[in-house]
């Protein structure tokens, strides 16, 4: 039905009330704001995290706050606003009050080590002579966030090889040297160290389990000497390790930049701890387009640094992906099989339409409550048993009985069943009797009539049930908190140490990565861009699989739609 | 999906339909096989859900079970002299006691056999009175006759030979074996408080004298000797006849206790001043005794007609002066007169026993009595639990012991203290408070579940006003008026809102929004103002252009009309805010507030949820009022408008009305919704447990609270299990509302089918 609205006989304000035509309007309106919600909401978390990436202008100038003396400023300009003079003057900012308001900046001066904080608010009419001298550089480093400031000379055994405007040449090379360095350095730290550290705690541990299975050396002295080899190989290797990161450690150490503040600070700053530099005001468009891509590269296959406030998010994509693909094993089998028991074989009556309404209501259940249920019976209860049974040689400390990725992933399993049953349900509900009836009266049995006939036809439905349930699963974080994140993984749940997959491993997460930078980092105002950023991700992908379910959903009732006819 | 059914095809001799062929019979099996499979699954998936609901009442049952109480055997200990003083030791094996002869015995407090009797050194003088210094390390101090004080320990040595448990008591000396002289005369109440350094005595003398003395102990770094010095001394004649003296543990308070008179002279210690007289309070009845509970704050007092009284030092209501205030009182059960008290050492729970042998146990702050049993015969003379309460030792005045093995883990909780005020330690008035820890162990916790509660439907209240309009109103428009065409592609995207991570929302509305509204608070109110007034302005001036410009947009469009409109209003109203804060409100609304209207800002407050939650929930409700408007029957509008009534009247006079109950149950499913939400919550709020209505002030909800809370939580502690009970709460809450409007959703369908 649609709205006429080109009847009528006069234009007078009481024939318009009259008509409800105003009230009409009210709900366009709400249509109108819903929508616009949606879709700012969207668009928010893109533009306020994906120009963090992009290499802003520097920009120099003085700023000269009444009463004080004039500083100079390197900073990039981020947000202006409106400030009332009334809150500068009880801030205590000494302000012309003549004039009602004043724009404020937020300007980012890096340097967290010279200067405290990497940001400052400024006011706009205090920045007198602007520029955007080409020799400005940031420095991204591994600590203290960036630099911001003019190279003054490239050192190398703490001689100067280069100085002055030469400098930025010569030094980018040795930068892609000592990124090689550190990334071998990294490989062996985190990789054959890790290694030989597993193997190593491994040892231990089978050692203390022949000692609870109450065998000593004097009664098993084969198997003692085995682990004592074992420890000795392993030792040797990490010997060997270690004489080779300490000659990676003084080649990495070689070189050095000397840098200078804008007010005149010297710093030298060595190339282990800089990730990469540029000069933002020198650079060409393409230039800039190829750093923001490295940037966006670095985010999302990168490790986080510094507190989770810089770098990247790659452990947090790969716990969420990881963790919501366990759940997928669990959720799919148990889910369809619910559903074919509600619509398939159990009695059509009162209960079954009661067990239908309390699962389809579970779905409504805040998630805590389930994250409460995970924490209580996954963790305490059967992980706890777990350890007692199966891992007693590393008690005290638990092994299952304590939150990780496999109680996380059973935990929103049970969150998201009801979501796949009933989608399973709809699905089945939705196959015409005819077929099924056809399917019998040739002779196929029930279960040959299920598998060849309905399933297949209902596995749109299933799939449709299925990414419902991933994109709950991966915007989920409250329940998470209790059952198995964390914000700071030291290794992933998958690696190359044997079995591979450590499901008893607390992992990241995207959602609880949010969470976490945005409201426990110490560096807020830093960190909040790569926030914006890490939802537009998070966004974009339950995006995607919501909108791939609403597809596919359609497509099913068109092919229905044709069956029914 | 053809199928190959010709003879040829080699598989289709498994197939084989005849009865009783073996191709027949493996089929049989497998679909047997199969219905098994399924049964055993489906169920056992439905069972799991439902484990959810048996778990968590299962996690909170304990919370119920009173006091469990296990008899020992009841034998009779022979001691010289009268008791003084008794103790159970920490593992509850061994109780203790002190005659007035000096002598200490260490008794197997199941049998009753003496495990150790040793005299103390007093020689010919006899004890008066025992004062506890430190009752955790069994610490004492024994007042003489002669009115020095000598103090002892009680220790217990625990040892593994042949791996059994062996406990051996000792009793050693650590101020010296000689006693220190304190007054003239025997002492009648003695009190020691402070340890190490700052000691001070407190006790009454045979003329009723109150003596306070401070000691003072120093150790020669060389040569290790401590020596002790008086530090101050006083003595004064309290306005009461002084029975009984009570010391707090920080020794800012005194009270002397009239027992006969039944009155307690509350005193303020100061140093080496004269104690200052605050206030002379009365009591129904003669005192019985009286003693500290955990935490040294609250005095109990066991009156002669039944009543123990609880008290504390607090503010009077105008907050000038203190009082001792009386808390609450325990009615013992029977009319036997109170005999003896006796209290846990890091709980608030107490036991008083009666003339006729009862043993009643309270908890002061659940107001809870938690049990009470005849427990010996004749009168009650000495109660003692051991310090980890799991053991109760009752004594009588013949010398009859009796022990318990008690389980009492959860005294704290009662229905009551759960949704009640409650006067706390240390408050002036009953209050609701949610404080479930402190860095202090022997700390009150306070559970109360009001203002959480109460921070769970406020919330959830701000978000429905901002979701339950917009979201039923954008449902009349798209399921009545919008062009299909343009419904297809609104209603999924407003759908897609529902799918965003409420930690998104959460995020936005804390970093976000809350600051954003902070700085344009005049604009949050113009634009609420402005935008129901400016549409149906727009409409009217709509309604009266002319023809050529209103048939470009073909009707079912007015929605997308409205946009550009909608996002004008919304940018006026924000580009607005700062003059109009500059001419109406000084420059800064949130002063203007507090100083013209009184009322508090914080940036992450109820309307910052209220909007970020609202926004959660209106896909939901939205969604599912605009299915049951969607799909009222049309011959029911197209009657409606056949006969003469106008869109607007069929909506209001035909549709609504069928269709209210489905937008009653999408209500319904977004309340659920919004009262379970926690990261919104989590983030956008202080997360303060308060209970205040006030739009500028946050809250704590049930789910955030579980949330914070549940990972510090100690397993099995009545917090824990609280936490659990805020869940099973929430679950029943929500599970409640859904099943409502799922029933009223599924008789909607019904009656739509029928029509």
């Amino acid at each position: 039905m649609t709205l006429d609205l080109t009847a009528r006989d006069t234009t007078s304000v009481a024939t318009y009330v009259k008509s409800g035509q105003p009230w009409v309007w009210m709900t366009a309106a709400a249509i109108s704001v819903a929508f616009i919600i949606t879709v700012a909401l969207l668009m928010l978390t893109a533009v306020r995290g994906l120009p963090h990436f992009w290499p802003a202008a520097l920009v120099q100038g003085e700023y000269r706050e009444p009463g004080k003396d004039a500083t100079p400023i390197l900073v990039e300009l981020l947000d202006s606003e409106e400030i009332s003079t009334a809150r500068l003057l009880s801030a205590g900012q000494k302000v012309d009050s003549a004039v009602p308001f004043h724009a404020r900046v937020l300007a980012k001066v890096g340097n967290r080590d010279v200067y405290g904080a990497d940001f400052r608010y400024l006011l706009d009419e205090w920045i007198a002579n602007r520029s955007k001298p080409a020799d400005a550089t940031v420095l991204e480093r591994m600590e203290w966030g960036n630099f911001q400031g003019r190279i003054v000379s490239v050192k190398q055994d703490g001689q100067i090889i280069a100085s002055g405007a030469q400098s930025f040449a010569v030094w980018q090379p040795l930068q892609a040297r000592a990124n090689k360095l550190r990334e071998e350095l990294h490989a062996i730290e985190k990789k054959e160290i890790g290694r030989i550290n597993y193997a190593l705690e491994r040892v231990r541990l089978d050692g203390k389990r022949l000692t609870l299975a109450g065998q000593t050396e004097a009664s098993n002295p084969a198997a003692f000497k085995a682990l004592t080899g074992r420890k000795a190989s392993l030792d040797a290797d990490y010997e060997t390790l270690r004489t080779r990161l300490a000659k990676l450690k003084t080649e990495i150490a070689r070189d050095a930049l000397v840098m200078k503040t804008v007010d005149g600070q010297e710093q030298e700053v060595a190339l282990s701890k800089i990730v990469r530099g540029y000069q933002p005001n020198n650079m060409e468009l393409t230039a800039k387009v190829v750093l923001y891509f490295q940037k966006l590269g670095e985010f999302v296959f990168d490790e986080p640094r510094e507190a989770n406030t810089e770098g990247g998010i790659f452990p947090a994509i790969f716990g969420t992906v990881m963790m919501v693909l366990l759940m997928s094993v669990f959720v799919t089998p148990f889910g369809i099989l619910a559903a074919l028991y509600l619509r398939e074989y159990a009695r059509q009556g009162l209960v079954t339409q009661i067990i239908r309404i309390a699962v389809n209501n579970l779905a409504g259940v805040p998630s805590i409550v389930y994250g409460m249920f995970g924490l209580g019976f996954f963790v305490y209860f059967l992980g706890g048993n777990i350890d007692r049974l199966f891992y007693a040689e590393s008690l005290p400390s638990p092994t299952f009985g304590t939150p990780g990725i496999l109680w996380s992933s059973l935990t929103l399993a049970i969150l998201t069943l009801p979501v796949v049953i009933v989608a399973t349900e709809e699905g089945l509900a939705r196959i015409p009797r005819s077929l099924r009836e056809a399917s019998l009266a040739l002779g196929a049995t029930k279960v040959e009539t299920l598998w060849k006939v309905v399933l297949p036809m209902a596995s749109p439905a299933m799939m449709t049930g299925l990414i419902l349930a991933i994109a709950r699963a991966a915007g989920e974080v409250a329940p998470l908190m209790l059952v198995g994140v964390v914000k700071l993984a030291p290794s992933l749940p998958l690696d190359g140490n044997f079995p591979f997959v450590h499901l008893e491993r607390k992992f990241m997460h995207l959602g609880f990565h949010i969470y976490d930078v945005g409201f426990q980092s110490p560096n807020v105002e830093a960190a909040r861009p790569l926030v914006y950023a890490t939802s537009f991700l998070l966004v974009l992908v339950i995006v995607l699989l919501n909108v791939s379910a609403i597809r596919i959903r359609n497509s099913l009732r068109e092919k229905y739609k044709a069956l029914d006819g | 999906m053809s199928q190959n059914l010709t003879t040829t095809d080699p598989l289709a001799s498994r197939h084989s339909i005849v009865a009783g062929g073996s191709a027949f019979k493996t089929r049989y099996l497998m679909d047997l096989l199969a219905k098994w499979v399924v049964w055993v699954g489906g169920l056992g998936v439905i069972a799991a859900l439902l484990l959810i609901f048996f778990y968590l009442v299962s996690e909170v049952a304990p919370l119920f079970l009173g006091m469990q109480v296990k008899a020992r055997p009841e034998y009779t200990l022979i001691t010289e002299g009268s008791t003084l003083y008794t103790a159970v030791e920490e593992q509850g094996e061994i109780g203790m006691q002190v005659s007035d002869t000096g002598e200490v015995t260490f008794f197997d407090l199941s049998t009753g056999a003496i495990r150790l009797r040793q005299k103390l050194p007093v020689g010919a003088l006899k004890l008066t009175a025992i004062g506890e210094i430190s009752p955790e390390r069994g610490l004492l101090a024994a007042a003489l006759s002669d009115g020095s004080v000598l103090s002892f320990a009680h220790e217990y040595a625990v040892s593994y030979p042949n791996d059994k448990r062996l406990i051996t008591p000792a009793i050693s000396f650590p101020q010296g074996e000689t006693s220190l002289p304190f007054i003239q005369g025997p002492v009648t109440s003695l009190v020691l408080r402070g340890e190490g350094d700052a000691r001070l005595y407190a006790g009454i003398d045979s003329n009723k004298q109150v003596h306070l003395k401070a000691l003072s102990s120093t150790q020669n770094m060389i040569t290790g000797e401590t020596t002790t010095e008086t530090a101050g001394e006083l003595s004064f004649a309290p306005s009461v006849t002084a029975d009984q003296l009570l010391v707090d543990p920080l020794m800012h308070e005194l009270y002397v206790l009239d027992h006969s008179k039944g009155k307690i002279a509350f005193y303020k210690l100061n140093q080496a001043e004269q104690p200052e007289l605050v206030e002379i309070a009365s009591t129904a009845s003669p005192i019985v005794d009286a003693r500290f509970l955990a935490g040294g704050i609250s005095i109990v007092v066991a009156l002669e007609n039944g009543t123990v009284s609880q008290l504390f030092a607090a503010h009077k209501a105008d907050g000038s002066t203190q009082t001792l205030a009386h808390v609450r009182d325990f009615k013992l059960p029977g009319s036997a007169k109170p005999t003896a008290l006796g209290s846990e050492l890091r709980r608030r729970t107490f036991a008083v026993g009666d003339a006729e042998g009862r043993v009643t146990v309270f908890y002061t702050t659940s107001h809870r009595e938690l049990f009470s049993e005849k427990a010996v015969d004749g009168a009650v003379r000495q109660i003692a639990f051991n310090p980890r309460a799991q053991v109760l030792m009752v004594k009588s005045d013949s010398g009859k012991v009796h022990a318990f093995d008690v389980r009492n883990q959860h005294p704290e909780f009662s229905f009551s203290s759960l949704w009640s005020k409650v006067w706390y330690e240390s408050y002036d008035k009953p209050e609701w408070l949610w404080q479930s820890s402190s860095a202090s162990a022997d700390f009150e916790p306070k559970f109360s579940f009001t203002p959480l509660a109460y921070g769970t439907l406020k919330g959830a209240f701000y978000a429905m006003i901002f979701a339950v309009p917009l979201a039923v109103m954008a449902a009349i428009f798209v399921a009545n008026f919008m062009s299909p065409n343009l419904r297809q592609v609104v209603k999924p995207t407003v759908e897609l809102l529902a799918a965003l991570p409420s930690v998104i929302l959460g995020f936005l509305a804390g970093l976000w929004l809350a600051p954003f509204v902070e700085s344009n608070l005049p604009g949050m109110f113009m634009l609420l103002v402005l935008l129901p007034v400016s549409i149906p302005l727009f409409g009217y001036l709509w309604f009266n252009m002319p023809a050529a410009v209103r048939y470009r947009v073909p009707p079912g469009y007015e929605g997308a009309l409205l946009v550009p409109v909608v996002a004008f209003v919304v940018w006026l109203c924000f580009a607005l805010t700062k003059p109009v804060e500059a001419l109406a409100f000084g420059g800064n609304m949130q002063n203007w507030l507090d100083q013209v209207l009184g009322i508090k800002y914080t940036q992450r407050n109820a309307m910052v949820v209220g909007i970020a939650m609202g926004i959660a929930v209106v896909p939901t409700i939205f969604s599912i009022a605009e299915d049951a408007i969607f799909s009222v029957p049309k011959q029911l509008s197209l009657g409606s408008l056949a006969l003469g009534a106008s869109p607007w009247q069929t909506l209001v006079g035909v549709v609504l009305p069928t269709a209210s109950p489905g937008i009653f149950s999408a209500i319904m499913i977004g309340m659920g919704r919004a009262v379970g939400e926690t990261m919104i919550v989590l983030m956008a709020t202080g997360n303060t447990p308060v209970t205040d209505a006030s739009l500028f002030s946050g809250m704590r909800t049930l789910s955030a609270n579980i949330a914070v809370e549940m990972p510090e939580s100690e397993v099995g502690s009545t917090h824990f299990r609280l936490l659990f009970l805020a869940g099973l709460v929430l679950f029943i809450f929500t599970f409640f509302f859904n099943t409502l409007a799922e029933i009223v959703r599924a008789r909607l369908r019904k009656k739509y089918a029928s029509i």
